[in-house]
């Protein structure tokens, strides 16, 4: 009986090993409190993604009123021309015109960051790589055979794969070939920025809620301590 | 005494309503036994979070849009736009996930301590149709943020029925109403998750208490308390529910809503557990997720599913696994209740249908390959052979004598002395030499713990000897 058990753990135990496969992520540094960064991020947002993707769930207003930044900066450095700070986050994209250029249409990434996870935006946005045989001559490590192109390559520079040989297999990995605009630090910033903003749009009722919790918590404990010394004083004559 | 009017009104509403003797009936004069535990604390609190579900569910039903074109923005609407919306919607998941954590321990508690066993056969029967209501309940609940996960979960679901011969394919369109999950299948969900079932669940509820009230409640011993009564006809075992569980109970209340509340302000996705990441992605019939997974609740039963090669038999097997929950009144033979009086074999028999029950709901949330099929085959044939073998192994049971009074545990409190005892031998002081005339200077020797090696091993063999005399 006592085998059975521990062999039945065991089968459990080795499933771990099963479970890991895909390319390593690289961990990005969230941080939704940095307000700097989410503003930052939104710039880069409408800058680099909007000409495709919506962000419909969320509107101006709501990025100014929680990063605390006036709602005419917001409307001039981070809205396109014409937009109202009531807007939602809309992409001027036509999706007839982006079914026949991309073969599928790009989604709205409102929530993005809670379907993929930070971390993995943050290593697919870094690990395109030149590739002839792709329509836009890209492939990304991450995300094999994406149906979209860099929009990041004129900062990034151009990425090549090399394969190497290592005792746990073949290893690929990204080397730049071609320099961008952006160093290699200034370019983790940029995306680690454009991930951040991404996290906080995803839920923007995370910086409400992370900062409510303790004050409920305190509230619970007292409670709780309340409610056991009524427990006490009521049971105290029970033997 | 001149009454006033008000207590006047009072008078004329209790001439008319017996409040004072239901009062007194379920609350003052009901005798639980005294020696409730932590297992006990789950009835309640399942209670509780029903609450937490009807009222959250109310205020969510406000702003939600039952329509495969406006559900998935309508969710979102609630959790950005909504004033505490996304509050709401929490507790709302959340307590989803917590209804069946405490319904499943209070399950086991029931397993444990016999509490299905004559005469309460028939609360068992309604608590198993509560939970069969709660499982359809969440199940259709799921369907509603229209998510990806939802429109797939459903679909595998709905489409299980369609295994069933001859009547299968007509009967799961009719569930559907129409080929796919659809706007229709997502409004009769609406109707079904809102009214129907919450209806169903709130009047077996009643019973199962009506029912529990009636016979009384079962303790960790498994004693019929009902068998010592003073002069009076008061167990001598019992106390009044009221004032003494309903202030326990409210302890029990403070603990579950710091953990409740932990998920809700820090972990609401509960690493992907509570709400599933592909349900983030709005429901798309064109594609489907390469990886299925329902629910965590419903892993366990979903692994069965899978277990079982042929699509039908599964079908069966998924059912059967909750069928026989049904029937442990009649598969248990041995009249002993509580499991502090049964034999070895039952006690192991128990301890491996546990893991096998975590191990299923493990591996119904990781894909089936192969080796993970296999093993959820093993830990398939051990839950039902759990139920199945019960008649004979109970038989064979070398049961302990039951002793005529209840016992009464030590609590928390009064283990401290034993807990600290047990810290001092696991840990040793060690006297450290400070370097001379640093700051320190103040204190002459500075002392620290240390891990004690033997007292660690005497400590670990003590619970080892302890688990194996208690195993037997």
């Amino acid at each position: 009986m006592k085998n059975l058990i521990t062999l039945l753990l065991l089968l459990i135990l080795s499933f771990g090993a099963y479970a890991s496969e895909g390319v390593e992520l690289q961990e990005a540094d969230v941080d939704v409190g940095d307000k700097a960064s989410l503003l930052r991020g939104a710039k880069h947002f409408v800058t680099y993604c909007l000409g495709c993707h919506s962000m419909k769930q969320i509107r101006y207003l709501r990025i100014a009123l929680d990063t605390h930044a006036d709602e005419k900066e917001v409307l001039t450095d981070i809205a396109p021309l014409g937009a109202s700070i009531y807007d939602q986050i809309h992409s001027a994209m036509n999706k007839h015109d982006a079914e026949k250029w991309f073969g599928t249409q790009p989604p709205d990434l409102s929530l993005i960051a809670r379907s993929r996870g930070a971390d993995w935006l943050y290593s697919y946005l870094k690990s395109y790589y030149s590739d002839k045989s792709r329509p836009f001559g890209v492939n990304n490590l991450v995300f094999e055979d994406t149906a979209m192109p860099n929009p990041l390559w004129q900062l990034q520079g151009e990425q090549h794969a090399v394969t190497r040989k290592t005792i746990y297999g073949d290893r690929v990995d990204l080397v730049l070939e071609k320099e961008g605009a952006l160093s290699e630090k200034e370019f983790d910033l940029m995306v680690n920025d454009l991930v951040n903003f991404l996290v906080y749009a995803g839920e923007p009722a995370q910086l409400e809620r992370q900062g409510m919790g303790k004050y409920v918590l305190i509230f619970l404990f007292l409670f709780l301590v309340l409610a056991y010394l009524l427990k006490k004083e009521y049971w105290k004559d029970i033997h | 005494m001149k009454s006033s009017r008000l207590t006047a009104c009072g008078e004329w509403v209790l001439d008319r309503f017996p409040l004072a003797s239901l009062w007194k009936d379920h609350m003052t004069h009901y005798y639980a036994p005294k020696n409730f535990n932590f297992w006990y604390f789950f009835g309640s609190l399942a209670l509780l979070v029903l609450v937490n579900q009807f009222i959250t569910g109310i205020l969510l039903t406000m702003n939600y849009k039952p329509d495969a074109k406006l559900a998935f923005d309508s969710v979102e609407y609630i959790m950005r736009d909504v004033s505490w919306g996304w509050l709401v919607r929490y507790m709302h998941s959340t307590g989803a996930s917590a209804f069946f954590i405490v319904v499943y321990l209070h399950m086991f508690r029931g397993i444990m301590y016999g509490s299905f066993k004559q005469p309460r056969e028939l609360i068992w029967i309604f608590g198993m149709l509560i939970f069969v209501a709660l499982m359809a309940e969440a199940f259709m609940g799921y369907l509603l943020p229209w998510g990806q996960m939802s429109y797939w979960g459903a679909q595998v679901i709905i489409s299980l029925f369609s295994a069933i011969p001859v009547i299968g394919d007509d009967l799961s369109l009719w569930i559907r109403g129409d080929y796919v999950i659809s706007d229709a299948t997502l409004n009769r969900f609406f109707a079904f998750h809102v009214i129907a079932v919450p209806l169903v669940l709130v009047m077996l509820v009643f019973m199962h208490i009506v029912a529990l009230h009636e016979v009384g409640s079962n303790n960790p011993d498994g004693i019929d308390i009902k068998k010592v009564k003073d002069a009076n006809g008061v167990p001598l075992d019992g106390i009044p529910f009221h004032p003494y569980y309903t202030v326990k109970d409210l302890v029990g209340v403070g603990v579950f809503l710091i953990f409740f509340a932990t998920v809700i302000f820090y972990m609401p996705e509960m690493g992907g557990y509570f709400l599933e990441h592909a349900n983030f992605i709005p429901a798309d019939p064109m594609k489907t997720p390469e990886h299925i997974a329902p629910v965590w609740y419903f892993t366990p039963f979903y692994a069965i599913l899978r277990a079982i090669p042929d699509k039908f038999a599964g079908v069966i097997g998924m059912g059967g696994a909750i069928v026989v929950l049904f029937l442990l009144p009649w598969l248990d033979r041995n009249p002993v209740r509580s499991i502090r009086y049964r034999g070895g074999i039952y006690k192991k028999a128990l301890a491996l249908f546990v893991i096998s029950f975590i191990a299923l709901g493990y591996l119904g949330t990781q894909p089936a390959t192969p080796v993970a099929t296999n093993v959820a085959r093993v830990f398939t044939v051990i839950y039902f052979g759990f139920f199945l073998l019960m008649p004979l192994y109970t038989r064979w049971e070398k049961t302990k004598p039951v002793p005529e009074r209840v016992t009464v545990e030590l609590s928390l409190e009064e283990q401290l002395p034993a807990l600290i005892e047990a810290f001092e031998e696991i840990t040793e002081v060690a006297p450290e030499p400070v370097e001379d005339g640093s700051h320190h200077a103040f204190r002459s020797v500075f002392f620290s713990r240390r891990p004690n090696p033997e007292g660690m091993r005497n400590v670990a063999t003590r619970l080892a000897k302890k688990l194996k005399e208690s195993l037997d």
